[in-house]
Parts: structure tokens; C-alpha cells; sequence
């Protein structure tokens, strides 16, 4: 079995697993509880977040413990609306692409009465920071554009977004879920003022993730309740998940290079392997992507039947067509860099991480060619494409 | 994967009656690509028999495994019960499909309907004999 879908979420560590188990044994206090099993596990609670700061380059102050990505999305976006409007400012610019924790957060605030400006990713799946410049307005409260794409892998101009933030006095919030763990984060020289991550995209549990937010920042809470991280998110701490995740966040961050060094020779290796399919083409920017990215198109066949047809070949991987989504559309970020819908459903996301060896990486290329060539043979729009009936996309 | 039956992977993985019939009586095709499933189904007609039949098909598993159902359901059949194929009995067969795939098996049933107009739009005479 190949595990290829690295991107939905990855095999938790021997030592997440370990530090997991240990935790939950030993650790199983309040830390709200002054008592010594309270207070053992408060300070583990805040040593793990001294931890996950010193992975960012922040301050232990400005990391708040959640349930994952999706709510420290929220809160973060939540958070600068609600610091914008009392300023009167109610502009908001993001990208086509964004996570839909993101997107649907500001749909909400949309339907408020704030302004959404969302940015062109391009062809290529890149932000361009001359366009984020003059999209900022007078009351531009804040900007969100994530680190790195979740499906297409492409990595943005993070820095000089954040310093042109920086230079008009906006907020800067990113998405950081694909990132964290993968690619070396520094959020002061990054210029970023506010950060989301999730445990389980860097071989962590599931259910926790944290927000970074600059000291000064007011958030404002989305779980009301008790006075638990500094009184902005309530409920009582997943101390377990939380250690786990930091020892998870500590020991990737510790090997992004090596990953990247191995990972990217593999990636490349993919993307020239399924080149050599006819009417094929790379989804999103070549050189600035995630080690571990590899998205296609393919011409003529559709997605789900293509996932089915490679785990019944032991590979394992995600597609961006409308039938694994469960929506009529296929996904937005293929359409945002310009996928028509007839090629977006032929999409195929490989996220793979540093355990597939070099024979499975030819294993997949020789599988995705058979079952492609597969598919087309009785598709009635390869036919037609083959018989001229059709003009090629790809 | 827990997300089909057996019976619906086993047609999607070994699909039957694949391919296209060159002389065809009747050539029907619903769907379109901007959606993700398009059906395309070869009848071969005689003495109104649905003696062989054929598909393409551009779609998800569930679209290949009903196309796949489709055509064996109505294969050796009579045309005027070919006619009767609803999408409920092709789903049926396949131990029922997930609410959200079962459209796949409309467009099964709307394939053949459309083969089959075509055929009596080219034998206008079975049209008045299926009538009666």
C-alpha cells in the first residue's frame, strides 16, 4: 500500500503516539486545578507552548491551543473583522484559492456588510504582491492568504505580502496548515501577524491545532466559556493532543530540510513521470510548491474513477473532481487558476511524504499511466477528442 | 472502500458490455463533460430483441458501474421492456447506490431512453407497433 495522500492527513509519529499515550497515562489533570495534578499538567500544557512558539520564532504569549485549523481560521479572521469595524474599516482581501475555512468565514462577514476583495492566484496558483498592494484600501482591515495550498502545493510570496501589510498598517493573516512543519516559519521576519496551524498535517493527533497571534491582538472568542487560554478560547485544555502536537511540531521542524532535500527529488520525479502522458498538465507553479505536492490533469477521464482504480492498485490519493467533493462543481481552486470544469474533474493530487521509497514512486507513474490509458479507452469524450469531434484542452 | 456495495464496485472495476457497436441500431448519449458524466450507449436491434449493447462512458464509479448494470439489464431483452428500465431498478441491482451518486443512475436510465428514441426515430414504424 502507497500512501499518497499526505495532504489529507498524515500517519501520526512514533513519538506523537508515544508522547499521546504517555499523557493521557500519566498526565490526566485539570490544569484549571490547583492541586499538584493540576498544576503537573498546566505545566506541561505551557511547556508545550513555549515549544510550538520557539518553532515559529514567537513568543509562548502569542500561541493560543485549539481544536485545529478550521477554528483558528475562524478566530483569526473573526478576530480582525471585529478589530476592523470598530474603526469603521470593513474591507477585507484574500485569494480565489483559500482553505474553505477561510472562504466561508468570509462569506459570513460578507453577508455583515463587509467588503471582499478576493485576489487572482493565476495560472501559476502565485499571489502577485503588486496586486495585494493595490487592492489595500483606506479601510483594508485585514489580509489572509495562506502559506501554502492544500491542493495544488503552490508556496506564497509570504514575506513581502506581510511586508507590504506591515507597510500600511493592515493585518496579515495566514493559513498555515500545510505549512507548518514542512516549511521553515519565522513569523517576525515573515512580517506575519497572525497564524494557523493543524496537528495532524505534520504527523500529530487529530483534533488540535494552535493560532498564533501577535501581542496587541484582541481576539475575539469563538467558544465562550471558562477563562482558558488567557480567557480566549474556553473549554478545558486537550492537554494530550496539545503535548503530542508540540512534540510532532518540534521534530518536523527540526528536519524540514533533510525532508525537503529527499522529498523534492521524488516530487520531481513524479511530475516528470506523468508528463509523459498525453494531454496531462501540472497543476499550479513547478518550482514554488510543497516538497510533497504533486496535483494533475488529465484530459478525457474523471477523477473518482480514477482514485477508485488506484486503491484497487494499493495507491492511495485525492482527487479535485465534483464527485469526490460531493458538490456539482469541481474544486475552486482548479477552477481559480483556470481549470475549465471539463479538465477539473480529471484531477489527481499525490501528497506523498518521505516514507514512499524510489520503487513506489515508479510503481505510481507506471499505475496513474495504465489506469489513465485505461479510462480514456472508454470514455466517449477521449473518443471524441481522438476522432476531432472535440478540441483538446490540455 | 465502504463508500459503494460490492455489486457496484465489482461492475466498476469489471465493467460489462464495454465498448461501442459500429453498425448500432440506436445511439444515445446524456450528460456533458462541464458536469462529470457523460453516457453513451450502442444498441443492436433485432426483431425487436435488444440482441447487443454497448457504453461509454466519461464519469465516477458509480456511472460506470450503472452504465455497466444499465446494459445488462436490458441486454437480451424484449424493446418494449428495454423501454421500462427505471433508474430505481438499475440502483436496485446494484444494492442500492449512496443519495448523492444517485443521479448516476438517471442518466443509466436516460441513456438507453435516448438509444432507444433513436432507433425508433430511424424505424418510425416499431415506434407505431411498440405503440399498440
Amino acid at each position: 500500500m502507497i500512501y499518497a495522500d499526505n495532504a489529507a492527513t498524515t500517519k501520526m509519529s512514533e513519538l506523537a503516539i508515544n508522547t499521546l499515550i504517555n499523557t493521557v497515562r500519566e498526565v490526566y489533570g485539570n490544569p484549571s486545578s490547583l492541586h499538584s495534578t493540576g498544576q503537573k499538567a498546566k505545566k506541561i500544557l505551557e511547556d508545550a507552548r513555549v515549544d510550538v512558539a520557539s518553532v515559529i520564532n514567537a513568543n509562548f504569549k502569542e500561541i493560543y491551543f485549539t481544536s485545529g485549523g478550521s477554528e483558528a481560521d475562524n478566530q483569526a479572521i473573526i478576530s480582525a473583522a471585529r478589530l476592523g469595524e470598530k474603526k469603521g474599516k470593513k474591507h477585507i482581501i484574500s485569494s480565489a484559492f483559500e482553505h474553505h475555512a477561510v472562504l466561508h468565514t468570509l462569506n459570513k462577514l460578507e453577508k455583515e456588510g463587509f467588503d471582499i476583495t478576493l485576489l487572482d492566484v493565476h495560472e501559476n496558483g502565485l499571489v502577485v504582491p503588486e496586486e495585494l498592494e493595490a487592492a489595500i484600501r483606506e479601510d483594508t482591515c485585514l489580509v489572509t492568504i495562506m502559506f501554502a495550498n492544500n491542493e495544488i502545493g503552490t508556496i506564497q510570496p509570504i514575506r513581502e505580502i506581510g511586508a507590504i501589510c506591515r507597510k500600511h498598517g493592515v493585518l496579515f493573516h495566514t493559513d498555515a496548515v500545510q505549512a507548518a512543519g514542512h516549511l521553515h516559519i519565522d513569523v517576525e521576519k515573515d512580517n506575519i501577524d497572525m497564524l494557523s496551524a493543524s496537528s495532524h498535517k505534520f504527523n500529530g493527533p487529530k483534533g488540535v491545532g494552535f493560532l498564533y497571534a501577535k501581542k496587541g491582538i484582541a481576539l475575539t472568542n469563538i467558544i465562550e466559556g471558562g477563562a482558558q487560554e488567557k480567557g480566549k478560547r474556553a473549554g478545558t485544555e486537550n492537554v494530550p493532543g496539545i503535548v503530542s502536537m508540540a512534540a510532532a511540531l518540534k521534530d518536523a521542524a527540526s528536519r524540514i530540510d533533510e525532508h525537503k532535500e529527499i522529498l523534492s527529488k521524488k516530487r520531481d520525479r513524479l511530475i516528470e513521470g506523468l508528463k509523459e502522458i498525453p494531454h496531462s498538465a501540472l497543476n499550479g507553479d513547478d518550482k514554488n510548491r510543497l516538497p510533497s505536492n504533486v496535483n494533475f490533469c488529465f484530459e478525457g477521464i474523471e477523477g473518482e474513477s480514477l482514485l477508485l482504480l488506484l486503491d484497487n492498485k494499493g495507491i492511495q490519493a485525492s482527487s479535485g473532481s465534483a464527485c469526490t467533493s460531493g458538490s456539482l462543481d469541481p474544486s475552486h481552486v482548479l477552477l481559480a487558476i483556470g481549470r475549465v470544469h471539463d479538465v477539473a474533474h480529471g484531477s489527481l493530487r499525490l501528497s506523498i511524504n518521505e516514507e514512499v521509497t524510489d520503487d513506489e514512486i515508479e510503481t505510481i507513474i507506471k499505475d496513474v499511466k495504465e489506469v489513465v490509458e485505461y479510462l480514456r479507452g472508454f470514455s466517449p469524450v477521449w473518443r471524441e477528442l481522438v476522432n476531432g469531434e472535440r478540441e483538446y484542452i490540455l | 472502500m465502504a463508500l459503494y456495495s460490492d455489486k457496484v464496485m465489482d461492475h466498476f472495476l469489471n465493467p460489462r458490455n464495454v465498448g461501442i457497436i459500429e453498425d448500432a441500431d440506436g445511439v444515445g448519449e446524456v450528460g456533458n463533460a462541464k458536469c462529470g458524466d457523460i453516457m453513451k450507449i450502442y444498441l443492436k436491434i433485432e426483431d425487436d430483441i435488444v440482441k447487443d449493447v454497448k457504453f461509454e462512458t466519461f464519469g465516477c464509479g458509480s456511472a460506470i458501474a450503472s452504465s455497466s448494470m444499465a446494459t445488462e439489464l436490458i441486454k437480451g431483452k424484449p424493446v418494449s421492456e428495454a423501454m421500462t428500465l427505471t433508474n430505481k431498478a438499475v440502483a436496485e441491482a446494484l444494492d442500492g447506490l449512496p443519495a448523492h451518486k444517485m443521479h448516476c443512475s438517471v442518466l443509466a436510465e436516460e441513456a438507453i431512453q435516448s438509444a432507444l428514441n433513436d432507433y425508433y426515430s430511424k424505424n418510425p414504424e416499431k415506434k407505431l407497433e411498440g405503440g399498440n
